[in-house]
């Protein structure tokens, strides 16, 4: 273990709530559909953050509590039913909804499990009902794809066959070169989840081998290990390194040789440095600070300093689990300082006083660090962009060398920018 | 509960916030959960502001919820009080924090502070984003003038010919998150001072507390947004005497008629009567002959109250358009509204469903849409063009040009953004981060639809193989394969580069990892 200096801090948080989790899944399952159960501040949300108005028809929306809702809870479980067969109606294409609880549904304590249960049962065979929460006072930003995929674990068949399952949501091209590179390793039998059909779930049992792709998931994995998976520890597929060190570890699960593994993946290893090394001339010696967000902040620290040979500052985490997060720890340099939650007021002291080169934060705080001249990654691009593996590296290098690229080319012709 | 999938206005704490941040010198302590911090993205990211709104957020967790969430609420007080020092706090709830009843503007009322507080009670399950505004500047206009209620005699707006100076208004109703308010502000200042007119105040945009407390300075005030500043207007009426406006001044004779209202009241004459005619470029390019196809164009409207209103009286009058459709989400203005299209012989729909205005648009079948964001997408769907004339607020109504609503320039820009009809396109922001997702990727049909480039010649081809390139390069089932995963707008650029890699080292086959090679190549 590296000498990481771990902190918690707490105060006003400047995070998304589980929620925003929906604007990825969604499009990950698309015969899914995500039923917020909230106020009009859920709606507002989800819409403000996913900018769903490019989009003719989101597989997302909202049931606003109102005034009469609160008043008394049977009425609002009649209300709900009446909105979900509005929406099915009008969607006959929906195969999996999904009733998502929010911050108003968990406090007046709106039993959505019974209610999910009894339309299971009036829609048996058209549509399954599984429910969650993505509230922002249990949840942040990426945890909302765990309580999603951990709600799906009840609905997944037992199956002894062994199987290498991939964990987490990734762009389905990344899915793909994946599974083409395990098949070139001599693993066969690979499933994602989720699933790109919401009902064309994986099965599990005790010789599914469990490899993570995202590390927000603490709740799926414990409920996975629970049917009998068997979860490999690795370090995420971020960068060459981090990839590497995932392939190998599922080799080694399944038995392969460390030999076959370098033979298969070391092209690819070479044409990744080549592609990383004008992002690295970039990135090579500033100094990075990164806010609470995603959960991703750990690896994308590992990975910014190990191949890309950036000074971290300091790492904030919204949630830290320190048992998934082992093998990426051990890879960080000495003295990393870990901040596990937030006061975003003291941060942002933190911040200025140490005047980093690049800050990753949430949308709310990029503009405003930008006017200060700091230049910032938002955290939400990690989420949407396909940054996992070998081959998109020097993608996800040039997410980070960009907006220093841009600095440069306008400081060079002096433009005031406040 | 309703059922949407779009909503026209956030929650009243919204509108709060858009006061707080409009103004100086003032805080506001939100009490409630994490998510909701997301609406400072609408100041940073929509309205590009380089500010964070001044607001703290208590952001409470559940497991605060079996403890003391009301201690919770004056830690951050005390925080925010220090760290800001503002001259007024402004302490509320958001519609979780409603439901945990902790009345955190009575808690900050008893900590002992000597700065006005003002205790928003904004019920979120029954208002909406822009009711919220207005009370909210409606309870800090009136905590901050109360004092002043019982000693002040009613304004006289004609006080100031016994002063001896210019008469002052106030500007009320502009804030941030309103379409185009900061460009509309400049016009009508310089409006009212060419008319030898000076501004007093324009609140909230720029105002702080103190002045707010000189409001009563002024002769009249101009109620610049209605949904936002009547409430306001009326009171300052009621306890002041003060006079306030009634027309909009957006179009060529809303605007002359707005001038003439405030010179009315100020009894003030106009000092260049003949002149206002031609400030504007709006009626001669109307009347020019290239606009002869304008004629009865049929035009559907649909916004917030002001917008649309001001929006149905420039399409009939100065355009000559045919008006088949007016609407609003705003209620607060369903009865102007109403009335506004009874004059036009339509029905006027008031509704937040936007499939309900879609389905309203669809069977009026007009040639324009002029409505919000909301409208563009679906009017884009039916094939119509669109201007977009009010909020809720997109990156795109934050232009860096000055591009007023309203008045004479405000004319102007209205005759250009709805006579060009918008070739939106692609909005590069959004599609960038969504790149990579099936919609833009062929078989699937995203609003593009028949615009999105269709590759089908080369990746449909019956042929297994097929010679697709002068110098004989082949393209194998797999870097086929990958290619239309690529997404459709850069998808000529990656295949050229992958064949110009190809010919330089003389591969004769692309297969899929070819195109990483070349990718990795030119990156």
């Amino acid at each position: 273990m590296s000498k990481v200096e771990f902190n918690k801090e707490t105060g006003p948080r400047e995070v998304f709530c589980g929620l925003t989790s929906i604007v990825w899944l969604h499009r990950r399952m698309p015969d899914a559909f995500f039923l917020v159960v909230g106020s009009r501040t859920c709606a507002h949300l989800i819409q403000s953050a996913a900018g769903v108005m490019i989009f003719a028809e989101p597989r997302f929306g909202t049931a606003i509590l109102e005034e009469k809702d609160l008043a008394g809870l049977a009425d609002a479980h009649e209300e709900l039913d009446r909105v979900v067969n509005d929406l099915i109606a009008r969607r006959p294409e929906i195969k999996t909804l999904f009733l998502v609880g929010s911050c108003p549904s968990e406090v007046i304590k709106l039993d959505l499990a019974t209610v999910a249960e009894k339309l299971n049962k009036r829609f048996l065979g058209q549509v399954r009902f599984v429910n969650y929460s993505g509230s922002g006072i249990e949840t942040t930003f990426t945890q909302g794809e765990d309580g999603a995929l951990k709600a799906l674990i009840p609905l997944m068949e037992s199956s002894n066959e062994e199987k290498l399952l991939l964990v987490g949501t990734l762009a389905n091209n990344v899915e793909d070169r994946f599974k083409k590179i395990f098949r070139n390793l001599g693993i066969s039998n690979i499933e994602s989840f989720p699933p790109r059909q919401s009902t064309e779930l994986p099965k599990i049992g005790k010789n599914t081998k469990v490899l993570l792709t995202q590390p927000y998931l603490s709740d799926t994995v414990r409920d996975l290990k629970h049917r009998g998976c068997e979860i490999i520890s690795a370090p995420f597929p971020l960068g060459i390194e981090g990839s590497t060190e995932w392939f190998l570890a599922a080799a080694k699960a399944f038995k392969i040789s460390e030999l076959k593994v370098h033979e298969i993946i070391s092209p690819l290893i070479n044409r990744a440095k080549l592609a990383l090394k004008s992002h690295k001339e970039i990135l090579k010696g500033k100094r990075l600070f990164l806010l609470p967000e995603s959960q991703l902040e750990i690896s994308l620290a590992r990975f910014l300093h190990n191949e890309c040979e950036m000074d971290l500052i300091e790492v904030g985490t919204p949630y830290l689990n320190k048992d998934l997060m082992k093998e990426e720890i051990n890879l960080l340099p000495d003295n990393t300082k870990i901040v596990e939650g937030q006061h975003v007021e003291k941060q942002l002291d933190r911040v200025r006083e140490s005047n980093p080169d690049l800050v990753v934060c949430g949308m709310g705080l990029a503009n405003p660090l930008e006017a200060e001249g700091i230049s910032t990654k938002w955290s939400i691009e990690m989420v949407f962009s396909p940054i996992h593996g070998i081959d998109q590296a020097a993608d996800l290098a040039g997410l980070f060398s960009k907006p220093l690229r841009r600095n440069q080319i306008l400081t060079s012709k002096t433009l005031v920018t406040h | 509960m309703e059922l949407t999938l779009w909503t026209y206005e956030g929650p009243p704490h919204v509108g709060a916030m858009r006061i707080a941040s409009s103004m100086k010198d003032v805080h506001y302590v939100l009490h409630a959960p994490q998510g909701d911090t997301y609406a400072d993205l609408l100041f940073t990211m929509i309205e590009r502001r380089g500010q964070r709104p001044p607001v703290t957020y208590t952001t409470f967790q559940a497991r605060d919820l079996g403890g003391d969430t009301a201690e919770l609420v004056k830690k951050n007080i005390k925080e925010a009080v220090e760290r800001f020092k503002p001259k007024t706090l402004l302490v509320g709830e958001s519609c979780t924090a409603e439901l945990i009843q902790d009345q955190p503007g009575a808690l900050a009322k008893g900590m002992g502070y000597d700065m006005p507080i003002v205790n928003l009670e904004l019920p979120a399950y029954s208002k909406k984003e822009n009711w919220g505004a207005s009370e909210t500047f409606y309870q800090l206009i009136r905590t901050l003038l109360k004092d002043k209620v019982s000693s002040s005699e009613k304004i006289n707006p004609l006080r100031w010919k016994e002063l001896g100076r210019r008469p002052k208004v106030n500007i009320l109703g502009p804030s941030l998150l309103g379409f185009r308010c900061r460009d509309d502000v400049i016009e009508i200042q310089r409006i009212l001072s060419e008319q030898g007119i000076d501004t007093n105040v324009v609140a909230p945009l720029g105002a702080s507390p103190n002045d707010i407390k000189r409001l009563i300075d002024a002769e009249v005030n101009i109620c610049l947004y209605q949904e936002i500043a009547e409430t306001s207007c009326e009171w300052l009426k009621r306890n002041f005497g003060m006079e306030y406006t009634n027309t909009i001044p957006i179009g060529i004779k809303n605007t002359i008629e707005f001038i003439n209202e405030v010179h009315k009241k100020l009894d003030l004459p106009l000092t260049n009567k003949k002149e206002l005619e031609n400030k504007s470029k709006l009626p001669w390019y109307s009347k020019s002959v290239d606009s002869n196809y304008l004629t009865g164009k049929r035009v559907f409207i649909f916004g917030d109250g002001t917008h649309a209103i001001a929006a149905a009286k420039i399409a009939k009058e100065e355009l000559g358009f045919e008006v088949v459709g007016l609407g609003t989400y705003s209620r607060e203005m369903a009865r102007q509204v109403r009335a506004t299209a009874k004059d036009l012989n339509v029905e006027a729909l008031i509704t937040n469903n936007y499939l309900e205005v879609e389905d309203a648009m669809k069977k009026a079948a007009p040639e324009l849409v002029l409505g919000t964001q909301m409208e563009r997408h679906s009017a884009k769907r039916l094939g119509i063009p669109c201007s977009v004339i009010s909020t809720p607020m997109h990156v795109q109504d934050v232009p860096a040009r000055y591009s007023p609503q309203m008045g004479w320039e405000g004319a102007n820009v209205i005759f250009d953004d709805w006579v060009h009809p918008l070739m939106m396109g692609l909005e590069e922001h959004l599609i960038d981060m969504f790149k990579h997702d099936f919609e833009f990727i062929d078989g699937h049909q995203s609003h593009l639809g028949h615009t999105a480039t269709n590759t089908k010649d080369f990746l449909n081809s019956d042929e297994k193989k097929e010679k697709n390139s002068k110098e004989g390069i082949i393209w194998t089932e797999s870097g086929r394969a990958e290619l239309t995963k690529v997404p459709f707008f850069v998808r000529g650029k990656v295949k050229t580069n992958t064949e110009k890699y190809a010919i330089l080292r003389g591969i004769p086959e692309i297969s899929d990892e070819t195109l990483y090679d070349a990718k990795a190549y030119f990156s």
